[in-house]
């Protein structure tokens, strides 16, 4: 188990949003500030890092033919938990993330680890692989949510820092509230998608692999 | 009945809530499957009829759950039901009509996983639709889906001979295309439907 290389994989090489391309509704939808964005990456990394661990438990138990089944159960179920525990505690960011926390259970990050890794891992590299890949989706989330809260509202961290006021950092003339619209979302994923690949670039030369990524 | 009422769901879920464009639902598929127009237009009708169906089977599982006070196991049972729906429904259309089936190929099992199924039924139960409004805002938010993939699929096969610059080819130039017509969608904002 190599702790070093897991992480760097799941920040970057592996990263799931901007290499593996997957998650993409929630890292759209739900990026339009930083309390939003910090909240869900960390929903998702303890959603992740939890079933990885179950399903690496009971990989030898799980008949193969029933597989996707069984790993949807065992992530609903945790979905359902941070569901009840974000209603109970955390009610602003239960309310604001709506309809994307239990859609967590179609995010296609958890269930493609589940399958790609813990089921064939054993318990403490898959812990730490949801840990690393949870971290990579959360990091996106984060520059995302920075840049589209501060393009389209023109504040940081509204809603957790600063006494929930968050930081105005531009006059309430100068915001363009598209970024904060879904074209924002789409346009900011690009261009990020578009820079990992450009930084990416010297590395793939170099292993003589094909050119950009699809 | 009200028809006006189904009326402005349907035009909201095609055009104005588009699942794709503005709510940000199945944008997976939408990424990955909108590279050839037919590929497209077959997981759009599969996606649509499957969202039909999980509307009104969601609603009756929901009425079970609110009857015996289980509604925090929402997810698991909708979820569930999804799953065997999509497996009846794969298995219904081998025995049936092959010929549909063998166009839909590998997309009838990939739709468990698609946002929008699940989304279109959590969002019945929060927006308390009866059974009608349910079914009617499932298959046409489906048809929403269809004509965004089907526009957005046609797109992609011309910018194949576009000549963006090298690190934007492939992906990232096709997120900043349906950016674009993310924008178009928001014209259909302004529609204003009397109830």
């Amino acid at each position: 188990m190599d702790l070093k290389k897991q992480l760097k994989e799941g920040l970057l090489t592996q990263n799931p949003v901007l290499v593996q391309l997957l998650g993409m509704c929630s890292t759209l939808a739900i990026t339009t500030s930083l309390f939003n964005g910090l909240g869900m990456g960390v929903a998702v990394t303890a959603i992740l890092t939890c079933s990885n661990i179950v399903i690496s438990l009971l990989r030898k138990v799980i008949p193969d033919k029933i597989r996707i089944a069984a790993y949807i159960v065992v992530i609903a179920g945790f979905v359902t938990i941070v569901d009840l525990l974000l209603q109970a505690y955390v009610q602003e960011l239960a309310e604001s993330l709506g309809v994307f926390i239990p859609l967590i259970v179609v995010n296609c990050i958890i269930l493609g680890r589940a399958e790609a890794f813990a089921s064939k891992n054993s318990v403490a590299a898959s812990a730490v692989d949801g840990l690393c890949q949870g971290i990579g989706y959360t990091v996106v989330l984060v520059v995302m949510s920075v840049i589209r809260e501060f393009l389209g509202c023109g504040t940081f961290g509204a809603g957790i820092l600063n006494g929930g006021k968050g930081y105005v950092l531009l006059g309430s003339q100068y915001p363009a509230s598209l970024i904060a619209q879904p074209v924002g979302g789409f346009l900011t994923l690009g261009i990020l998608i578009a820079l990992t690949q450009w930084l990416m670039r010297p590395a793939k030369k170099k292993e003589g692999s094909r050119d950009g990524l699809r | 009945m009200d028809f006006g009422k189904l009326f402005t769901i349907s035009l909201g879920a095609i055009l104005v809530n588009n699942f794709i464009l503005v709510q940000f639902l199945g944008i997976c598929p939408f990424m990955g499957v909108s590279k050839k127009m037919d590929t497209a237009a077959g997981m759009g009708f599969a996606v649509t009829f499957v969202m039909g169906l999980a509307s009104a089977f969601t609603w009756l599982v929901n009425q079970i759950l609110v009857l015996w006070e289980l509604e925090y196991m929402q997810t698991v049972a909708f979820i569930l039901v999804i799953a065997a729906l999509v497996q009846l429904v794969e298995m219904f259309l081998q025995k049936s009509v092959p010929a549909l089936y063998d166009a839909l190929g590998v997309y009838l099992p990939l739709i468990t996983t698609n946002c929008a199924v699940l989304g279109v039924a959590v969002l019945n139960v929060q927006n308390e639709y009866t059974f009608l409004e349910s079914v009617v805002y499932g298959i046409t938010g489906g048809l929403g889906f269809l004509l965004v993939i089907v526009l957005f699929a046609s797109i992609r096969e011309r910018l194949e001979f576009a000549d963006p610059p090298e690190c934007f080819k492939g992906f990232p130039i096709a997120l900043i295309t349906a950016g674009l017509m993310a924008l178009a969608f928001m014209g259909f904002s302004g529609l204003n439907v009397p109830v």
